[in-house]
């Protein structure tokens, strides 16, 4: 396949992917902003959820407030905000567009639909758009593109590039996401216990749609160590960093056997899969949740360097 | 646009009567209500909005990805007109390539004073770089693009002929497709000949010109400038359906005497590069230095046998209007035939005493820049007012070699949708005709139509729309 196809399938898993996410921490925000604030001396929480997404600075720079209804049109509509519901969508699509061949119709309709149904969100008057409109609305987007690819792509090269897009993209979101309750609660777990804390918790794990099957698999109370074990160690979870490195590691792997060799790619996956499966909450307590969080993105970051360089630009090797 | 009704051959009937090849229809739009025609309208809208098919008009403003407007009702040609049509234009098709050969090799047709020496080597499309170099098979255009008008029951002129890269022939498919899927009674009441083995044939005609260096199974590619070229879609949908990659510059480069395609296995050896991009932009190295879009080094690998170019760089010297005027005479000359299509009688205003008739007539003529395309640049007599015909006439004085002119043809109509039921707007044709080891032609071709009563400028970037076009099986 020809790498820029592959480059394009890739992104296209990645905006996907991102574009859920962003939808996901504006549900956070959202719903942390219906319960009363905890105090003086910490952030206001919709600026958590805009670090989180890497983008509070762009936003101080065009929007004076941190309003509810400034940081939804940013967070979803801004074309200027490069991780905006919008922005992924439109980029996803862009992406496809330029491999439709690579694209089964399905796949390829459910993308263009949804762009073309965003378009109609943007017409529409604001004040008639609630935020779980627009949060539900791109969950559902998501899923059935998803479920389009899962069901109709041929299982061959391109699908498993799809599949690294979404594994590599997925373990920085699910961190990035974990993240915001270190800005929320600085410095780190001194606020455990208290009821405000403890429905954080429980808003993270429901963007996630998380909270049911935590409480199936996590008996008696709520936990800090629980529900970072659940997001962060538990193979059971679809979008723990555990299950998205597998994924990635899995996805990989079919491309080595495909290809019929092995690139720096599956080694440096390995090594992360390797210390994140001998990883316990304990430890990664003991460094830091935000410390183990950055740390993983970067190295995240790394394995998506070395897939770009491996296979997506070509070269020899 | 000749403003006399009763002049213009309306398709569908003679005289009075409905022709027998358009009698089911006449009973299908007189059966239909209007609800239900405006609703398969919007289907048929929708249709082609979901598939993508969009044709970009980018730097005017509003959505850059457009619709070309869609008519439902279809156009019909008998069986025994389209066989006529069919021999005439494999005719002019093979005509052309034999020109090609021969320009860019000993120039026969100049020595036999049939064709004027400058019309071809002072001609922007001659390329230098192109002589004395024969490609496989001795084809130069593999894809002729014949656009013709008819203006009476057995009277058929020939417009121009594209000998680069046509476009359109994506639209021939889905129109088709979409009538298929919306009006499945009418393909059960008519024996309609299929088209949807273009590109089938379109892939064996590539791969039958591969070089000779190519020992196994030749790896055809379809090079693209990119998603912003307004035929984009065209070139992703071919690429679909003859399963071949679709590469951008980016995606190739040189190496020793071959071309090859950067792959997550690794570079490939590319055969036959099908480029859908000006002979200017292929490789900066030998035409403009500037393009981004092309392959470095892609001639000297071409001029050397490692990789074959469709159409080849220099081809469009066969489809310039200047050189138009003397096909019917390459098709005597090369075939030894009587040119079964005719051409549109045509004044050349670098000839002395056709310039003093264009001079005299303007008003009543049609004139075209010889290198001007897609309806731009082009004065259409009889429906301009005084200032454009003066302005005209001014440019013409500048430039006489720049200029030809043509009568007025009386384009024939087609029933075509409008509000208030149906009525005749003027169509054109252009089917796509193959060469390689052998020349094929499907079936039917991309009827264009004038949608505004009276225009005859069928081009879609000016209102023009489409219909699908039925030959009728025997």
């Amino acid at each position: 396949m020809l790498s820029r196809t592959a480059n394009h399938l890739y992104w296209m898993a990645r905006y996907i992917e991102r574009a859920e996410t962003t939808a996901r921490l504006l549900e956070v925000g959202g719903r942390n902003a219906l319960m009363p604030d905890i105090g003086g001396g910490f952030r206001n929480d919709w600026e958590a959820i805009l670090q989180a997404n890497g983008t509070l600075e762009m936003f101080n720079d065009k929007y004076s407030e941190t309003v509810q209804r400034n940081i939804e049109t940013f967070l979803f509509f801004d074309a200027d905000n490069p991780s905006s519901v919008l922005s992924c969508i439109n980029m996803a699509r862009e992406n496809a567009r330029v491999v439709r061949t690579a694209l089964t119709s399905s796949v390829w309709d459910a993308i263009n639909g949804a762009y073309q149904e965003l378009k109609q969100f943007q017409r529409t008057e604001r004040s008639k758009v609630e935020l779980t409109d627009l949060t539900e609305w791109t969950l559902r987007a998501t899923a059935l593109i998803r479920g389009c690819i899962e069901t109709t792509q041929l299982r061959n090269d391109g699908y498993h590039f799809m599949g690294t897009g979404f594994g590599i993209e997925r373990g920085d979101n699910t961190s990035r996401m974990l993240d915001v309750k270190y800005y929320v609660l600085l410095p780190s777990l001194s606020y455990v216990g208290s009821g405000l804390d403890q429905s954080q918790w429980v808003t993270l794990l429901r963007s996630m749609s998380a909270y049911r099957a935590f409480n199936w698999t996590y008996p008696g109370e709520l936990s800090a160590a629980k529900i970072a074990d659940f997001l962060i160690l538990n193979r059971m979870f679809p979008r723990s960093l555990l299950s998205a490195v597998y994924q990635t590691c899995d996805h990989l792997d079919h491309l080595g056997r495909g290809y019929g060799g092995t690139t720096p790619a599956q080694t440096k996956v390995r090594e992360i899969l390797a210390e994140l499966a001998e990883a316990s909450v304990e430890d990664i307590f003991e460094e830091g949740l935000h410390e183990f969080l950055i740390r993983f993105m970067r190295r995240n970051g790394e394995l998506a360097f070395t897939v770009q360089e491996s296979y997506l630009q070509g070269m020899p090797r | 646009m000749t403003g006399r009704d009763d002049l213009v051959f309306n398709e569908m009937l003679n005289g009075a009567e409905v022709r027998a090849a358009y009698q089911s229809l006449e009973r299908w739009h007189k059966s239909m209500p209007d609800d239900l025609r405006s609703l398969k309208q919007s289907e048929a809208e929708n249709l082609f909005k979901r598939v993508g098919i969009t044709f970009a008009v980018y730097g005017e403003g509003g959505d850059p990805e457009r619709l070309i407007p869609f008519d439902m009702f279809p156009r019909v040609f008998t069986d025994t007109e389209w066989r006529k049509l069919d021999r005439g234009i494999r005719q002019r098709a093979a005509a052309l390539n034999a020109f090609l050969a021969d320009v860019y090799d000993r120039g026969e047709i100049i020595k036999a004073g049939r064709i004027p020496e400058h019309l071809i080597t002072r001609n922007a499309a001659f390329e230098k770089a192109a002589i004395g170099f024969r490609p496989p098979r001795s084809v130069y255009s593999h894809i002729v693009g014949i656009d013709l008008v008819r203006t009476g029951t057995d009277q058929f002129y020939v417009l121009e002929d594209n000998c680069r890269t046509p476009s359109g022939v994506s639209y021939m498919l889905q129109n088709r497709e979409i009538m298929m899927r919306m009006f499945p009674q009418l393909f059960v009441e008519n024996r309609i000949a299929p088209v949807d083995g273009y590109a089938r044939l379109l892939k064996k005609t590539l791969a039958s010109v591969a070089p000779e260096k190519c020992d196994s199974e030749p790896t055809v590619v379809i090079l693209t400038p990119g998603q912003f070229n307004s035929a984009y879609y065209e070139h992703s949908f071919l690429a679909d359906l003859m399963g071949v990659e679709l590469v951008e510059g980016q995606d190739l480069f040189v190496e020793g005497d071959f071309v090859w395609m950067k792959t997550t296995e690794g570079p490939r050896k590319v055969d036959v590069i099908y480029r859908r991009l000006d002979d200017d932009f292929i490789d900066p190295l030998c035409f403009r230095p500037d393009s981004m879009l092309g392959v470095p080094g892609l001639m000297s690998v071409y001029r050397s046998g490692g990789v074959n170019i469709c159409s080849c760089p220099g081809a469009g010297v066969a489809d310039d209007k200047a050189i138009y005027t003397y096909v019917p005479e390459m098709i005597r000359f090369y075939l030894g035939e009587a040119p079964i299509l005719e051409n549109v009688p045509t004044w050349q205003c670098a000839k002395q005493d056709d310039y003093k008739y264009v001079m005299e007539h303007l008003p009543e003529l049609v004139v075209k820049e010889v290198h001007g395309s897609g309806g731009y640049g082009m004065l259409v007599g009889p429906a301009a007012d005084k200032s454009t015909i003066e302005l005209f006439r001014q440019k013409i004085v500048e430039n006489p070699g720049n200029y030809i002119a043509q009568p007025t043809l009386s384009l024939s109509a087609c029933p075509t949708f409008v509000d208030a039921g149906i009525a005749p707007r003027h169509v054109d044709l252009r089917p796509y005709c193959l060469v390689g080891e052998t020349i094929e032609l499907v079936p039917g071709g991309l009827t264009r139509v004038a949608l505004t009563e009276g225009s005859l400028v069928v081009n879609s970037s000016q209102g023009g729309g489409v219909k699908d076009t039925w030959v009728l099986a025997e």
